[in-house]
């Protein structure tokens, strides 16, 4: 591993607020403007495409802010989980950027919104979000929160209208709660331990009284939860996120909860490894799960369901981070790099179907598979995908959440799968309705009155109006992302097991500590640690290549094989 | 202990405050939370050690720990940016700062005491002293209604109008 080139880490923060300055400074040039925010955002992603590639093959670095040692200074640390994190959320972002800025030339005419504050709050939110996923400590966990949010608020408001700023104001006031909760278990934590250091909490947190470490996880996962929106905390998301334009929404929808879910997986592997509440969190997760779907299920409107399916797959992620094994956190992270693919497109393609044909809801929708079959393409690769049909990443990772719930073989974990299974057919109804009534049936058989738009005189008309609704450089961006989906089910494998070697090391802590720490420290708590993580970690045979884990037929759905899938495995020390 | 009284009433009143319908109080629900966060974190410095926190210049003991000082002026910062965008959401494009629903606000049940109901539900009647806005036909027409307290986009419009 060539560290010196993770010394540039810092600069996936840095480029995108020194774009936002630059932004700004050109707000009376609109082509200025785009033509900065984009390059910094093609930039980060080159970077942080290198820093996967340095990350690959060996674990963690840490970056210690201005040369302070690690538990007093700022420490950004970027290992397997955190560098694909960066990377799926910077190609998503420009990808959406794109999509904004096709949207913005193809409405030049009405385009009422301040423009000249979009591009520089954008790349805020992308620095914001870069930061979260970076920051070696609580506290600066907290800042890039705050960064990402302060952001949305104002890309969630922009343009105002009053039906925008309401719906501003829920999600606003729902998320200064969710940070106060955070700001305050920070000023708890650093009560009961004396430092915000995340490596550093790793190590003391173990020594706190449980009851005291008890209040303290719970507290961290509510203040992420309402972020994330997990069930009974994620009232707030369908009532803001569709007002929104659909650029806006899309990144919201792909990003922002995926930022809690990070912070929920660090809090779970990092701080309080163990499975002193995962009972409960798979209960919530099969109410998050159930109640999501659920109320997909009575949704007209498209972004109201598709908002509501973000919830209900939020489930699949907490359910995934509770089983506390290796297989069931590495198909945890596939998912959510798949997760947030796959919701960002679905808005996209959500936008697009609404300026094909004026409307998202599906009641005045017909005809747009024959109106437009790209379009159709388009939104039919992402529906599968999000409802866990086989070829699609959606299945790879659903599966591999399975595997984990069936082989620790308890009551709860087999109710959750069979949640997640309940789940995944009620999302493919709810996206099978979108589809037959959107664009199967015809615009004359919409049940209320079809928009203007779709009720061309002939085909050849409606064809012709595609060019001007759906201008090239809005339809290239998304289906950039839907390639981008396909890709992760043809390198599942690749993925899968980049993701089991980072599940490993977070489970293990030992790569993130001698990051942070270096080796000197690390090395009297690691058979410590290592010992901990092999009391609880379902471990698989590696000598096949993977073969029995990730091929279905294997699973160990034989009850004979289940005692052979559950043993332990105590890791030899050479394998570090 | 007069730390931990503090937090407690600035909690409570601020949760309270969290509970009103009128987003100004909300926006002061969220200063008076933000407080009772900083004084927590100043708390978890521990207040008794009062000493200049710079190496060498004073006991261990009695050093105070600039760590917590350090995340309250952070914490300040933001909430005070946020507080500024709350109020500003708070005044634009409503006439008044209810944050419930039209139908249920008090302009809209004052109107349809005085019988006038039909024209309240068909346009956006939402003031309380009886003045009609009708923000119907907004976007058609481009015109800002004189009545309507012009929002976020207006000063933009303009700047970008002067750049042309």
């Amino acid at each position: 591993m060539n560290t010196e080139l993770l010394n540039f880490t810092p600069l996936a923060v840095l480029i995108p607020f020194f774009g936002a300055g630059f932004a700004f400074a050109f707000y009376r040039n609109k082509s200025a403007q785009r033509a900065i925010t984009v390059g910094a955002l093609v930039l980060t992603v080159i970077l942080e495409v290198t820093m996967l590639s340095q990350v690959w093959n060996g674990g963690a670095h840490a970056i210690h802010l201005a040369g302070w040692p690690a538990p007093f200074g700022i420490v950004m640390v970027i290992d397997r989980f955190a560098a694909l994190m960066l990377v799926v959320s910077s190609i998503i972002t420009l990808c959406v950027l794109l999509y904004a800025v096709g949207q913005g030339a193809a409405e030049e005419k009405d385009d009422s919104g301040p423009v000249s504050i979009f591009y520089p709050t954008y790349l805020i939110l992308v620095a914001g979000v870069s930061n979260a996923f970076l920051a070696g400590d609580l506290f600066n966990l907290y800042v890039g929160f705050e960064i990402f949010l302060t952001a949305s608020y104002v890309l969630l408001t922009l343009g105002g209208g009053e039906s925008r700023i309401r719906a501003g104001v829920t999600y606003v006031v729902v998320s200064i709660v969710s940070s106060m909760l955070f700001l305050i278990t920070i000023g708890m934590i650093y009560a009961a331990t004396g430092t915000v250091n995340l490596a550093d909490l790793a190590l003391k947190l173990g020594d706190l009284d449980p009851s005291t470490q008890l209040t303290l996880h719970v507290m961290l996962l509510v203040a992420f939860g309402i972020k994330a929106a997990v069930f009974p905390l994620a009232f707030w998301l369908p009532d803001s996120y569709p007002t929104a334009p659909a650029p806006v929404t899309a990144v919201f929808a792909g990003l922002l909860t995926k930022v809690g879910i990070y912070a929920m997986i660090r809090t779970e592997t990092l701080l309080f490894p163990g499975e002193r509440i995962n009972t409960a969190l798979m209960i919530v997760a099969a109410l998050t799960m159930i109640v999501g779907i659920l109320g997909a299920l009575a949704q007209a409107d498209i972004k109201r369901m598709l908002s509501f399916t973000l919830i209900s797959h939020i489930g699949y992620l907490v359910f995934g981070l509770a089983l506390s094994s290796i297989i069931g956190m590495a198909a945890t992270i596939y998912y959510v790099a798949h997760h947030i693919t796959i919701q960002t497109t679905l808005f996209l393609v959500t936008g697009l179907i609404e300026r094909r044909s004026g409307t998202s809801n599906v009641l005045r929708l017909g005809g747009l598979a024959k109106i437009s079959p790209v379009l159709g393409l388009l939104f039919f690769i992402p529906a599968m995908n999000l409802a866990g049909i086989p070829p699609f990443s959606g299945f790879v990772g659903k599966l591999g959440m399975m595997q984990g719930g069936i082989a620790e073989n308890t009551w709860i974990t087999w109710t959750l799968v069979i949640a997640s299974v309940l789940t995944s057919l009620l999302t493919l109804m709810a996206v099978a309705r979108i589809w037959t009534r959107g664009f199967w049936r015809k615009p004359e058989d919409a049940d209320e009155t079809p928009e203007r738009q779709l009720m061309s005189k002939t085909l050849a008309h409606s064809r012709a109006a595609n060019k001007r609704y759906l201008p090239m450089s809005m339809v290239a961006p998304t289906a950039t992302l839907v390639a981008m989906s396909l890709a992760f089910s043809v390198f599942a494998g690749p993925l899968m097991d980049f993701s089991r070697a980072a599940a490993q090391d977070m489970y293990e802590r030992t790569p993130y500590l001698e990051a942070v720490f270096g080796p000197e420290r690390t090395e009297g708590v690691r058979e410590e640690l290592e010992e901990f993580a092999a009391t609880f970690l379902i471990d698989y045979e590696l000598d096949d290549d993977g073969a029995a884990d990730h091929a279905p037929v294997e699973t160990s759905l034989q009850p004979d094989d289940e005692d052979a899938v559950v043993v332990p495995e105590i890791p030899d020390g050479d394998d570090q | 202990m007069s730390i931990a009284i503090a937090v407690g009433l600035l909690t409570a009143a601020a949760v309270y405050l969290f509970m009103q319908r009128g987003m100004v109080r909300i926006v002061l629900g969220f200063v008076l939370a933000s407080h009772a966060a900083n004084l927590m974190l100043f708390a978890a410095g521990n207040t008794a050690f009062r000493g200049v926190p710079y190496v060498g210049s004073g006991e261990v003991g009695e050093q105070a720990d600039p760590l917590p000082q350090a995340f309250v002026l952070t914490a300040i910062v933001i909430a005070f940016s946020i507080t500024m965008f709350m109020v500003t959401l708070a005044i634009t494009t409503t006439t008044d700062d209810d944050t419930e629903d039209v139908e249920v606000s008090p302009a809209r049940l004052l109107a349809a005491d005085r019988g006038d109901t039909k024209d309240a539900g068909f346009f956006g009647l939402t003031t309380e002293s009886g003045d009609i806005v009708v923000e119907h036909g907004e976007d058609e027409t481009g015109e800002p209604w004189p009545e309507k307290i012009p929002g976020p986009v207006t000063p933009a419009e303009t700047q970008e109008g002067d750049a042309r």
